[in-house]
């Protein structure tokens, strides 16, 4: 079935992706990398160390949609408001957790987005008009990161902010420039919804 | 026979170093991570998260993802702040909005 992912016996699922689909699946990816970035230790290939001592930054990024991704660990929405000086307080708790934590997780969300492209590069070479791609259990796991890494990195452009803003796109006319992108959103969301259902026990 | 002689008082020297007098014990608090709902995530994702890594029941997870559904929020797991900083750091890996904070209530 397109589109959907369905359970195989034994562990795993599959899913039907014609050229389109995997070009842009893959294409996203991509862009998702590059959004993500290269990990601190890329610029001295020479030290495997690096990588491990080198500190994360203390700011938040910039971009909307890597503040998303990377959010503060303290504070958030809603609860009681609070002084300045306990905004002061969060900021420098956020700020450490970020610095020892980011990285971390950069390189997690860089590895899904790369065993999606891999797996997708793999379907592509072995027949080249799209096919039917399996993915193990460990595969699919990868997948279902990156694709909602990438739903949020779309819905943080989108500006959802709400599910009103998810209703509204529903009814976005087909002469909308967004129009692509909330196709391209609510498929992936399809295809995230049905292997999530395959990996529940 | 001896006598007990009555000992005598022990001087207590009172040393009012910087230290003692700014150290404020941490309250015996404990934190909690807490989820953010958000309209992106989808209700089957979050419900699969709080069992995957939780190791909660399918029930438990539900009502968990029901509750930062409807009410914005919920309170995932609690302990000290390290076991909840680690929390918090999977469940921005899944992609989640976490974070922790000390329970006053």
């Amino acid at each position: 079935m397109p589109g959907h992912f369905e359970p195989l016996p034994g562990g795993g699922a599959a899913v039907a992706l014609d050229d389109v689909e995997i070009s842009i699946i893959r294409s996203l990816a991509v862009q998702l990398l590059e959004l993500i970035g290269p990990g601190p230790a890329e610029d001295a290939p020479d030290d495997p160390l690096a990588e491990l001592f080198a500190e994360g930054p203390s700011e938040p990024p910039s971009d909307p949609v890597l503040r998303r991704l990377f959010p503060d660990a303290y504070g958030g929405p809603g609860g009681e408001p609070v002084s300045p000086e306990e905004a002061d307080e969060r900021r420098v708790y956020s700020a450490e957790f970020r610095r020892f934590t980011e990285n971390d997780l950069r390189a997690r969300k860089r590895e899904n987005a790369l065993a999606v492209i891999r797996s997708l590069d793999g379907l592509t070479s072995a027949s080249g008009e799209g096919g039917v791609l399996k993915l193990t259990r460990g595969d699919s796991e990868q997948w279902l990161g990156a694709l909602n890494d990438l739903r949020l990195a779309i819905g943080s452009r989108l500006e959802i902010l709400d599910e009103d803003d998810t209703d509204h796109l529903y009814e976005l006319p087909d002469e909308d420039p967004r129009k692509p992108m909330v196709m391209a959103y609510l498929w992936l969301g399809g295809l995230q919804e049905t292997l999530v259902t395959t990996l529940l026990p | 026979m001896g006598r007990v002689t009555a000992p005598a008082p022990l001087e207590i020297e009172k040393t009012e170093s910087a230290e003692e007098e700014f150290a404020v014990p941490e309250p015996d608090v404990p934190w909690v991570t807490i989820v953010h709902n958000d309209p992106v995530n989808l209700m089957s994702y979050v419900t699969y998260v709080f069992q995957a890594y939780f190791g909660y029941s399918k029930d438990k997870a539900t009502k968990l993802m029901l509750d930062v559904h409807h009410k914005g929020r919920a309170v995932v797991s609690s302990g000290t702040r390290e076991e909840m900083e680690r929390d918090v750091q999977a469940m921005h890996g899944y992609g989640l909005w976490a974070t922790l904070q000390q329970d006053r209530k």
